[in-house]
């Protein structure tokens, strides 16, 4: 207990009593089209009445940045990847191209991932694309975070920009999204945090000098000014544990995967913005 | 060659002759800035675009000297006159000799 | 007495501002004005900069600099490890003379923006930027 008294003496962590959230009176509009960025919060949530999306906590000019497509950098690498959609890769020799027959076909995967398939297994998006590679085109695995996946989930991703997130938690998700719940209110790592206690008890506040949010991911992959690059769910989930200290679960890891179906059914009902860009 | 270098440029399709238009230029570059170390605590040379221009027929719109205090993936937004039809021409220079570019046609409206 | 983490995150005020990066003058403003203009003096007005009062991230920060009548603008930002930044040499094609970008600063400090007018004088301006210290975003 000292110990922890300590390193949270030495981390320095404050905070402002008041919720403030920076962008609460904008509006959010990409290419001059209305985005809704708070709604009511998913029924199952007991703690949160509002959802917002991580835009609105951003500072005025991060949320420009978002506003125009030609803006917003991410749209370079959304760019490279439909070259590389367009392009021949592997023994079969295809392109995603020569099956899907534009990116446009996967209009609505995005807002109701991760989902349970015909086997019972969870699946996510690159796992759909790893599996496409490996089977259909006899081409070698992406990383899941390598910048080649993340701008190919982005440009899935972006097909469904504007729609609603629904991400379906009963049935046959209903175990996985249990375990999700568990751990993202489980303690971890030598700060002794969980998911819960910065982005359910603190979103609004400051931790240093970093504007808590929600912790949504309707808007991955998203560009983050940090390190000028798109950035994964799964890659956020390790760089957040590695905040805490924690040894992080592996990205694709089922832990993983059922946090992630656990925390994008926390933003049911909010809009796709990928790729959104963030501090 | 960089690896991986690709420009996005927002440029109108059409104008009216005489007419101002915003141009809006991104290229995906590392930009090293020569200030980073590597694990053994040596200085990664410096690898940056250093050089941007964007001519309209030939005639000078804009050339701007980089240094590397400009952050990875450039961008620059910035006006041009458009006297009658015709094309720009976006050239960036890297520091290892590469040269990228991208043209774009404007036709009146 | 127990302290929790609810209680340590409650701890607020002023403590933000001890998280800011203290400011950085390696080079002063005026000096390095000076250097631009080879030791002329610079008018205070004609020339806008547009810079955020925080960035939030000092990796990327948005700047945009307006100077009517300039055949170039150069940014410098005095708390860099190499003071300067970029400069734009506006043709007869610009429609304007103003450009935005992104540029990259090390810790709070002035950017400053020179422009040198078609009969040769000078003008130019400077804001402060503070760049703080990230927080659990890593």
């Amino acid at each position: 207990m000292k110990l922890i008294k300590i390193i949270l003496a030495m981390a320095g962590l404050v905070a402002t009593p008041i919720v403030t959230i920076a962008g609460e009176d904008s509006q959010l509009t990409i290419n001059e089209e209305p985005f809704v960025t708070s709604v009511a919060a998913p029924a199952h949530l007991e703690n949160v009445d509002t959802i917002y999306s991580g835009w609105t906590f951003r500072t005025d000019e991060t949320q420009a940045l978002q506003m125009d497509d030609f803006d917003n950098p991410a749209f370079v690498f959304i760019d490279q990847a439909i070259d590389t959609f367009n392009t021949v890769d592997g023994s079969a020799g295809k392109a995603c191209v020569s099956c899907h027959e534009s990116p446009e076909v996967f209009k609505g995967l995005r807002a109701s991932m991760p989902r349970v398939n015909g086997s019972g297994e969870l699946e996510t998006i690159p796992e759909l694309v790893n599996n496409c590679r490996t089977e259909r085109m006899g081409a070698e695995k992406w990383k899941w975070s390598g910048g080649k996946m993340a701008g190919m989930v982005g440009l899935i991703g972006l097909q469904s920009r504007g729609m609603t997130v629904d991400v379906a938690i009963n049935g046959p998700a209903s175990s996985m999204w249990e375990k999700g719940k568990e751990l993202y209110y489980q303690r971890v790592g030598q700060l002794d945090m969980s998911c819960s206690n910065c982005h359910e008890d603190n979103y609004g506040n400051m931790i240093r000098a970093d504007h808590l949010s929600q912790g949504q991911i309707n808007g991955f992959p998203t560009y983050r000014l940090k390190n000028a690059k798109l950035n994964t769910i799964h890659g956020r989930f390790k760089g957040c544990m590695k905040n805490i200290r924690a040894t992080p679960f592996k990205e694709g890891s089922d832990e993983f995967k059922a946090l992630e179906l656990y925390v994008a059914s926390r933003s049911n009902g909010l809009m796709i913005e990928t790729p959104s860009v963030r501090n | 060659m960089a690896k991986g270098v690709k420009p996005r440029v927002k440029v109108p399709k059409t104008a009216s002759a005489g007419e101002m238009v915003t141009l809006k230029t991104l290229i995906s570059h590392k930009m090293e800035s020569g200030q980073r170390k590597d694990s053994d605590g040596n200085k990664i040379p410096r690898s940056i675009i250093n050089r941007f221009t964007c001519a309209f027929n030939g005639k000078t719109v804009v050339d701007v000297e980089m240094l590397p205090a400009i952050s990875t993936n450039p961008y620059f937004q910035f006006d041009a006159v458009i006297p009658e039809a015709g094309e720009f021409h976006f050239t960036w220079y890297d520091d290892d000799g590469s040269v990228y570019e991208t043209k774009k046609k404007v036709e009146m409206a | 007495m127990e302290v929790t983490r609810r209680d340590t995150m409650a701890i607020g005020g002023a403590a933000v501002i001890s998280t800011l990066i203290p400011s950085i003058s390696v080079a002063s403003t005026n000096d390095l004005i000076m250097g631009v203009t080879g030791g002329a003096d610079a008018a205070t007005s004609g020339i806008d900069l547009t810079a955020p009062e925080i960035a939030e991230n000092g990796n990327t920060v948005p700047i945009s600099v307006d100077a009517p009548g300039a055949v170039a603008v150069t940014i410098l930002a005095a708390g860099n490890p190499l003071p300067g930044v970029a400069t734009f040499n506006f043709g007869d094609g610009a429609g304007s003379q103003s450009a935005t970008t992104r540029i990259r600063l090390a810790g709070t400090q002035d950017v400053i923006a020179v422009a040198k007018m078609a009969d040769g004088s000078f003008a130019a301006v400077s804001k402060t930027v503070k760049v703080t210290i990230g927080g659990c975003g890593g």
